[in-house]
């Protein structure tokens, strides 16, 4: 796999404090990043970086090999899908799509061909002469998406395009956007603030946080194993216990795990829901049992699976998610033994 | 009738009592103009004149300096709504675009023309004229048009840029265009609309000016204002009556072509000082 795009300690601070230093990343041809973080975190700024768009303090872009870095957008290989759509309104479909191959030369009868070509691909044939104001909302990011997308740009930037539809219809554009994507196997770094549309969509996610990177890895890896405490924190939902360090084992409570990562003194242990297990303490005749005890304080049946509430004695609220069959062998004010079927510790900063 | 009146409720019958006193207190002079013009002969107590004529066109067209002032107050008008828009727009996208300091500043500055009593202000800038030979001259008479549109021929083109929202020239420039083709392409017939607006405003103005074309022009620069000045004071009201009709047209035609392009908004916009 060759490397499509190359970021290499992109510096840029604002004066407001906010921005990014030393970022350093690489996208291969073909696939689909996504730059995930809060708002504020840099993430845009990045993007604006790769587009041309701002001026970095330090650090080089190449793009193919080759560096971009001095080049105005218009004359980089990338090209932007806006948040905010960006159509221009005194211009036909058509003419905004056609704007940008003209300015490239390219002949009328290849451009129509284009344009409608585009517009099929987008889900929206035979609409050239109706203008942005006619359309709704996902209508004109679709236009917005071709309008990119036949200039075959040799990476395509998406600037969190879907933050402005309802709910379904972002849903359904996630989709779309991957068919194109297999379809065109374009390079794209997808800017966007919705963890789902990150896991869902990418090849590999860049988890940032005030202005640097805190992980690069696959969805699922960087929701197995997320590197950072931060990462823990903001990928899915995680409980978050008080755990010791005691010689090669962590321990929390009875339970105890290898201390893989060699740390020491007090640590923090995330727990994922799915891997928290919740046993009667009936169950067991001497009403000991394995795991730490606890107290079902509520259950939130969300269809095929429930969420259940745990007041742990010394450990705050935990979360569990359990199947439909394991809730009818529990009742809420019940006690519990709450078994962590695996867990990542981090040092407690 | 009374049920009547019961049925269509008090506010109705208020709002509709209204809009006639509107409506003959605005259409009613306007009519009179038309009916004045026509009129042969028209004594006091008659509703309309017993006589209707083409008597007072014939004889305003067949005034020497008439047509002359026709053709002279267009060309003026053409003139100074050409210069203006040279010399106001790229003003007004360096205000909507460009951070520079006492930006506020220079944006109000364009109210102080309108500021002062024009008389005074037209005084003074014929003292500098009279230094300058400017007076009697043409392109005197284009400056003091000039200066009474400036501030509509910048603040309403900086508000249509300003609506124009950034990104949209950077996605122009992200699909490969230069900054210059960007200004032609998007943000110019972006802006257009409030341009138009504030052209025909200055078009009009200009059409309309007399205190400073008087001041500046006499006794070369006729325009049609100041010929009306003479023609009402010399001859009977329905000339005038022609006359203000014929100055009236173009104002009436324009104004009805920029409805197409004036929105509310546009007009609004304008006058925002952000």
């Amino acid at each position: 796999m060759s490397v499509q795009l190359a970021v290499r300690g992109l510096t840029k601070r604002y004066k407001t404090g906010e921005g990014v230093t030393g970022i350093n990343l690489e996208v291969n041809k073909g696939e689909l990043v996504t730059l995930l973080g809060p708002s504020g975190c840099g993430k845009t700024t990045v993007l604006r970086g790769i587009g041309g768009f701002l001026e970095p303090d330090a650090g080089e872009i190449l793009i193919e090999g080759k560096s971009v870095t001095k080049l105005p957008p218009e004359k980089r290989p990338t090209s932007m899908v806006f948040q905010s759509y960006n159509l221009w309104p005194h211009m036909s479909v058509y003419d905004n799509l056609a704007f940008g191959l003209k300015i490239r030369g390219m002949p009328k009868a290849d451009i129509k061909t284009a344009v409608s070509d585009a517009l099929r691909l987008v889900r929206l044939p035979g609409a050239e002469k109706k203008y942005p104001t006619q359309l709704s909302g996902g209508q004109q990011q679709r236009v917005a998406l071709a309008r990119s997308l036949l200039l075959k740009p040799a990476v395509l930037l998406l600037d969190e395009p879907f933050s402005a539809l309802d709910a379904k219809l972002r849903h359904e554009m996630r989709e779309e956007l991957r068919d194109i994507q297999t379809q065109t196997g374009l390079t794209m770094v997808l800017v966007t603030h919705d963890q789902d549309e990150a896991l869902s969509l990418s090849n590999r996610i860049i988890e940032m946080n005030h202005g640097h990177i805190e992980q690069i890895a696959q969805p699922q890896r960087i929701y197995n194993e997320p590197e950072t405490l931060y990462v823990a924190q903001f990928i899915g939902k995680m409980n978050f216990l008080e755990g010791v360090v005691d010689g090669e084992r962590i321990r929390v409570g009875e339970l105890s795990w290898p201390n893989a990562k060699r740390l020491s003194g007090k640590v923090k242990v995330a727990v994922r829901p799915e891997d928290v297990g919740l046993n009667a303490s009936s169950n067991h005749q001497d009403g000991q049992g394995q795991g730490l005890p606890g107290k079902i304080k509520q259950i939130m049946i969300l269809g095929h699976y429930a969420e259940v509430s745990v007041d742990m004695d010394r450990h705050g609220t935990l979360k569990a998610f359990q199947s439909k069959e394991a809730i009818e062998r529990l009742r809420t004010g019940e006690s519990v033994r709450v078994t962590l079927a695996s867990m990542i510790a981090y040092p407690n900063d | 009738m009374g049920w009547y009146f019961k049925a269509i409720g008090r506010r109705r019958i208020i709002e509709f009592i209204l809009l006639t006193i509107f409506a003959v207190f605005f259409a009613g002079p306007l009519l009179n103009l038309v009916v004045l013009a026509f009129s042969g002969q028209w004594t006091y107590p008659d509703l309309l004149p017993h006589q209707w004529s083409f008597k007072w066109w014939r004889f305003v067209f067949e005034q020497d300096d008439v047509a002359k002032s026709i053709g002279l107050s267009f060309l003026i008008a053409t003139i100074v709504t050409a210069l203006s828009i040279v010399l106001c727009i790229p003003a007004a996208y360096a205000f909507a675009r460009i951070r520079f300091p006492f930006k506020r500043v220079f944006l109000f500055s364009f109210l102080l023309t309108h500021a002062f009593p024009k008389m005074g202000l037209y005084v003074s800038i014929a003292v500098l004229f009279y230094k300058v030979g400017l007076m009697n001259t043409m392109l005197g008479v284009v400056l003091v048009h000039m200066i009474n549109v400036l501030m509509f021929m910048t603040w309403i083109p900086t508000a249509a840029f300003r609506n124009i929202q950034a990104a949209q020239e950077e996605s122009a420039r992200d699909v490969g265009a230069t900054p210059l083709r960007v200004f032609r392409s998007i943000t110019l017939p972006m802006a257009m609309p409030g341009i138009m607006v504030a052209s025909v405003f200055t078009f009009l103005n200009s059409l309309d000016e007399a205190q400073g074309t008087f001041l500046v022009g006499i006794p070369d620069i006729k325009t049609m204002p100041i010929i009306m000045y003479s023609i009402i004071s010399d001859f009977p009201s329905s000339a005038g009556a022609v006359f203000s009709i014929i100055l009236t047209a173009p104002t009436i035609i324009l104004l009805v072509a920029a409805q197409r392009l004036i929105s509310a908004d546009v007009m609004a916009s304008g006058f925002q000082v952000k």
